[in-house]
Parts: structure tokens; sequence; C-alpha cells
């Protein structure tokens, strides 16, 4: 028997060239390759090439970088092959793609102590069938994201797996047309985040069992600010309550647990056809950046959000445990409309900020809630005991905006 | 057109070591003809040494720097950027860790040779890393790690698992977002005036003005060299300020330290972090005014790990002088942010 399966095991091994079927030139990376090997690779391949990881595991103690045009980095399979970053020494990053036109698939990336795979100013990114996992579970000492390109173009992320990640597992950064369709998060903080990004569409994903499952930020500081237009469709958006792990100081450490999707500050966005269910703090928050008692030292930066369109989304679930800062301005807002328990949060909630600047306020710029089922709402008239009142009247909310454009790339 | 190709004859095996200014590096740093001696680093003639005033922190090591032009070439003196060198010029940086810092004649023990050329397209850098044999040294495309020890200062023994940068990142410090890969110094401001008098006198440096006009040099660990202000500033322009700026590698933190940001809300003063992760401490923002324990930029300069440590590359020890340099500065700093 055992003689069998050692020969069944050679004959398998000798016949699985990680290059089959790759038209071009292609560099064959097997089990047991240094991490010298793989860099020297990553460094000599030339432009349209391919780099194949065999079936295995492949260890690295230091960060991987690439920075060759058109490379496609593949493996053979999400669960067979195995890049780990377990004990790297070095590097904020387990791979840094610094080139155009990149491909990635069919390849697992475990236990970077920084970010998974970051992609910095590239245009032409496709992600697919690869998963990022910290094998370890939800820890505040998993790297901070996992999929993330940053100051990209044309990017497309599809058919993905991202567990664990410590701020957010699916993260696109000031980048600029992109398309998250048909990934899983799941065991994050944020689930996917688009962030001061323009032109976005996040469709057929499911989040589950992160902080927060979607969310939509702009933030201040950055070159690339004041995102606009993200379409949030088709997408399964459940039970995300896990305890929020991030580290202290980050923006999405003010993510209550248990939040289907947040807007922060973010300009044209519109939410429909999702089921959005089960969540102990929210399904739907929107809010400015007001409440969050950050300095604002960026004069350029829209606080704001603006054009918000929520319709025709599935909203259920009983929201009565919110948490963290967040949450006790939900609950304070609560008590105002109801003084007794049960304190039940609405499905969709506004901090009710308006921006002092915008008077009269434009239609175009209104948040417009329409044909969410039951769905309920409550403007949260932040700050509080300023003269405004929270009030659950939905009707000032009950228009639409001109539907925005598909995301199409290239 | 100039032909920049090199034929030199490989120490190891006596077939020809090809290379070109233009991408195709020399298996072998003798390949360059850079040195007479390579173990003692005595540089050929029309290899010229060059000093710093504030050099990059490098995990304690030491650094002979050297700087070869074509052959009847100058660069002409810039009072703000780097030289421009012309094609053809080749920038050398031999990093060594010495025995004894107490006492540099108790010899040292060289790591590697990082070389960048100036080709038709732009800059192309390797490193060469030395084994027991330093009289040549071998490209490592893909970098090293190092293991080194040596008596520190203080007299004790410090140990450090050195990183040779691979080729890629060589070009994340060195390049900027339109894709050349320009050289972080020498810059006149930073050139040590004996060193940048030298190049004068040896005719690849023109056009400088008097020396009284030099601009002042600042060594950042030298309270006679500047104000803690101006020490601080030129600290972080030289550690930090090649990738954050406007174009560098960490353009996307909004985060700019290098020396020519003048609004303190860029330079991180009540600057609230971005993609920080773990890198955060729990803090809110990069600077708070008197409060060095409660800025981001402290935290990070001060650890080793990974994901934290900044910078990035090129460190894994903390830079104590480094730190109580910033920790001053951010001390000595009024108002608050909230």
């Amino acid at each position: 028997m055992k003689r069998w399966l050692g020969l069944v095991l050679v004959v398998s091994a000798c016949s699985s060239d990680p290059c089959e079927g790759v038209t071009g030139e292609c560099i064959a990376l097997t089990e047991g390759a240094s991490a010298t090997d793989v860099q020297t690779a990553l460094i000599e391949v030339m432009p349209g090439g391919t780099i194949a990881f065999g079936e295995g595991t492949f260890h690295f103690e230091t960060d991987l970088s690439l920075d060759v045009d058109n490379v496609t980095i593949m493996g053979q399979g999400m669960d067979k092959t195995i890049l780990s970053f377990k004990g790297q020494t070095s590097g904020a990053q387990g791979i840094l793609v610094t080139a155009n036109g990149f491909t990635i698939h069919d390849i697992g990336i475990e236990d970077p102590p920084g970010d998974a795979l970051k992609i910095l100013g590239s245009t032409g990114v496709h992600i697919y069938k690869t998963r990022v996992e910290w094998t370890g579970g939800p820890m505040e000492t998993n790297g901070a994201y996992g999929l993330y390109p940053v100051q990209c173009h044309q990017v497309l992320i599809e058919d993905s797996l991202v567990k664990g990640a410590s701020d957010a597992g699916f993260y696109v950064g000031q980048s600029d047309g992109i398309i998250v369709k048909n990934n899983r998060a799941e065991g994050n903080v944020a689930g996917i985040e688009i962030e001061n990004s323009t032109h976005a569409d996040v469709t057929k994903n499911t989040a589950t069992g992160n902080t927060g499952g979607v969310l939509v930020f702009n933030l201040p500081g950055l070159d690339v600010k004041n995102g606009a237009i993200t379409r949030v469709f088709d997408n399964q958006i459940y039970e995300n309550n896990l305890l929020n792990f991030a580290p202290a100081g980050n923006i999405v450490g003010n993510v209550p647990a248990g939040t289907g999707m947040a807007i922060l500050a973010a300009h044209q966005v519109e939410i429909f056809n999702n089921t959005i269910k089960d969540h102990k703090s929210i399904n739907i928050g929107v809010i400015s950046y007001v409440p969050l008692g950050i300095t604002v030292t960026d004069p350029n930066y829209d606080q704001y959000p603006t054009a918000i369109s929520i319709h025709d989304n599935t909203l259920i679930g009983v929201s009565d445990k919110p948490t963290g800062q967040l949450g006790a301005l939900l609950l304070l807002a609560i008590g105002e409309i109801h003084p007794d328990p049960p304190y039940i949060v609405p499905d969709i909630a506004w901090d009710g900020v308006l921006d002092p600047a915008r008077d009269p306020y434009p239609a175009t710029d209104k948040l417009c809630i329409q044909n969410n089922g039951d769905a309920n709402f409550i403007n949260l008239a932040w700050p509080l005991g300023e003269g405004a009142l929270p009030s659950e009247d939905m009707s000032p909310h009950d228009c639409a905006l001109a539907p925005l454009p598909e995301v199409v790339l290239p | 057109m100039t032909k920049w190709l090199l034929l030199a004859i490989a120490a190891s095996c006596g077939a020809p070591d090809e290379c070109e200014i233009d991408g195709t590096m020399c298996k072998k740093l003798s390949g360059w003809g850079l040195f007479d001696d390579i173990a003692t680093q005595t540089p050929a003639a029309d290899v010229i040494p060059y000093d710093l005033n504030t050099p990059l922190f490098s995990d304690y090591t030491v650094k002979d720097r050297f700087v070869r032009l074509p052959a009847g070439m100058s660069t002409t003196w810039n009072p703000s950027d780097a030289l421009d060198l012309p094609v053809g010029s080749v920038l050398v940086k031999t990093f060594s860790y010495l025995h004894d810092r107490r006492d540099p004649a108790a010899g040292r023990r060289m790591l590697e040779t990082r070389v960048l050329v100036h080709g038709e397209s732009g800059w192309h850098g390797a490193a060469y890393v030395y084994g027991d044999n330093t009289s040549d040294a071998d490209v490592a495309i893909a970098g090293k790690l190092v293991d080194a020890s040596w008596t520190h200062d203080d007299g004790s023994t410090r140990m450090n698992r050195y990183a040779v940068p691979n080729q890629n990142q060589c070009k994340e410090c060195h390049e900027e977002h339109d894709e050349i890969v320009t050289p972080v110094g020498p810059k006149v401001r930073n050139l040590r005036p004996d060193r940048m008098q030298a190049m004068i006198d040896a005719g690849v440096l023109v056009g400088a003005p008097p020396v009284d006009q030099w601009p002042h040099a600042v060594v950042a660990t030298d309270p006679a060299t500047g104000t803690v202000d101006e020490r601080a500033r030129t600290w972080l322009d030289i550690n930090c300020g090649f990738c954050h700026n406007a174009r560098g590698v960490a353009r996307t933190s909004g985060l700019f330290l290098d020396a020519a940001e003048t609004d303190p809300a860029k330079f991180g003063v009540c600057k609230a972090p971005i993609a920080t992760g773990r890198g955060s401490g729990g803090l809110q923002y990069d600077i708070v005014p008197g409060m060095p324990d409660q800025s981001i930029m402290i935290f990070r300069i001060a650890s080793t790990d990974p994901e934290i440590r900044m910078p990035e590359l090129g460190r894994n020890l903390v830079y104590d002088e480094g730190l109580a340099l910033i920790r001053e500065w951010i001390t000595a700093m009024s108002g608050t942010c909230l």
C-alpha cells in the first residue's frame, strides 16, 4: 500500500507543472523554492510574463515585491498554494506591487504581520480566486488590510475571500474605477471598505461575521479626497456583530460592533437591492465626520455625506445592543423619543448633521430613503441638547435621486 | 549614441562580467571598476569619496560613499534638489559594522556595497554582498539577511539581522511617482563641506558660490549646528522624506516629511492617521504638540515591530539618538489638537 501511495505521489508531482496551460513566458516555482528564488523571479520576470506557484506552502521572512508591468502571479487554488508570512521579520506588507497591469489568482496569502497584498499606483488590477487569511482568527495583532489597492485605476476584485484583517478585509483606497464582486469577507473589522475613491461598484458580495459589513468612507488629509459615485447593490450583509478588534486610533475603531453598512462623509452613494440583516447596532448608518471629534486640518475636505440614496433593500432584524461611542449616541437619541426600554435602534440612522455652508440645502445632495419595506429610521440630531430633537420621521427623506452609472472597466 | 557597455573579467570564473548602465548589473562589484582595492575601499582615480552632514540611519552601520562621473563631465551646483548627475554617473555606498564603535581602528565587517547607475532610461540599482573574502562582492538581486554583531558605543554587545535590500526595494526609496529613480542624495545642503570642496577641486561640481554662501551644514545629532527645529526637520527629511513626500511611495498617507513641506498639518501636527493599522499605537494624531508620548510619530520611531516601525525599510533597530531628537522637538511644540 505504501509503495503504491509513494508512486502515485511521485507521478502526480511530475505531471503537475505549475506553468502548464500558460501562454507566454512563465516561471514555475514549486514547493521548496526559497524566498530568494521567489523574489528573484519577481524581479527577473519579463513584462507580460507569469509566475506560477505549484501546490504547497511557501514561507517568507521578508516581504515580496513586484515592479514589472503586466505580470500574473498564480497558484493552483486558493487553498492549495499558500504563501505564508508567519514569522515575517521585515516589511510592512506581505506583497507590494508597484507595477501596472497586475493579475493574481488561485492563491492563498496567510498571516502577514502587516498588510497582505498592497498594490500602489497601478492601472489595471485584477484579483480573483484569491484568499487572504489570518489563521489564528480575529486578533488585534493581525495585519491591517487584506486586499489593498491604493491610488489605483481600473480595479477588479472578484471571487475572493478575506478573513481576519484587523482593519479592512477588502480595502480600496484613493482609487478610481472599481468593481468588487462575488467576494466573501468574514471575521474582519471592516468586511469591505471603499475609501476616498470614485466610481465603485460593490455587488454580489457576502459580508458576515465582521464588525462592520460594508463601509464607504471619505477621510481628510489626503491628496485624493472627496470620493464619489459608489453603488452597493445585490449584496448579502448579515450578522456583522464581531467585537471591534481594531487597534485603537484607527478610523474603523469607531465602527460599532454590529454594523451592516456605514457611510462616512461619502458622496453620491446608491445602496439598493441588498439584504442587510441581524445587526445588533444598526443595519445602515450615515454619518458626517463631525461626531468623531477628530481635528480636521484639511480645508478642502467635505465632512458631510451628500446624495445618499437607499432604496429597494431588505432590512431586517432587531438592533438592541448598540456598542461603542456611536452606539452610545444612538441610545441617547432613542432615549429622547422612547424614555423607557427596550431601546430598539431603527434600521437606518443618520447623524442629522448638515453642512452650514449648504444653505439652502440642494435637493440633489439629500439623503433619500425609499422602498425599503418596513424599514424604519432615526435622525439623531447630533449633538443633542442644542435645540434640535431626534426624530423618527422618514418623510423628509422620501425622495429619489438619479441612478448612478454602472462601472465599466476596459 | 554612446554605447554604455562595460566589460570586465570576473574574478571567480574567468568569464567576462557583462554590465551596462541601462539595466544589466555586473555580477561582481569588481565589474564596475570602481575600486583599486575593494577590501580597503580604496577608490579608483576617477571615483570621488563624499560624505553627508546628516546620514540616513541604517541600523548603526557605517557607510563609505563615492561618486563617479563620466570622464570630463560635471554637475552644476543646485541649492535645493539632489545634484543632477549626468547619464553614466555612478553612486556607490558601502555598509559595514565597526567591530567596536568606540574604536574604529579595531576594524570592521563589510556587509554590502550598493551601486546606483544613471542609465539612459533612469537610475538602476543593485546591492553587492560580501562573504568572508572582501576582495570582491556578489550581486544579490533578491537581497539577503546577514546576522551581525558589534560592540556598541556604550560597550554593550549588539546584534542585528541586517537586511540587504532587494532590487525593488532600492526603487521603493529612490523612486518617485513619475517612475524616475532619483538618488536620495547628495544634495548640497547635506554634503559635508570638506568633501564638497574636494568635488569642486576635482572639477566635477561646478558653479558653486563662495564658501560663505553655502547652505548651513546641519548635523541632526549635533546641537552646535542648528536649532532643535532645524535639526529635527533635517533628520525627518533624510530619514523619512524620501518616501513621505507628495510623490514618494508613502504619498497615500498624506504625511509629508520632506524639508520642503511647510504646512504643520502635513508634517503631522494634529494629523489623524489613514491606513495605519497597529501603527497608531492607540493614539489619535501623528504629532500632539508638547506630548511626545501621545504622538504616533514617536511610537513608530521607537518600535522594532515590522508592521509598526518607521522607516519600514532599512531599519530593524531603534535609532536612540534620532528618537531623542524628535522627542525633544515635539516636546518643545506649543498648541493643542482639539
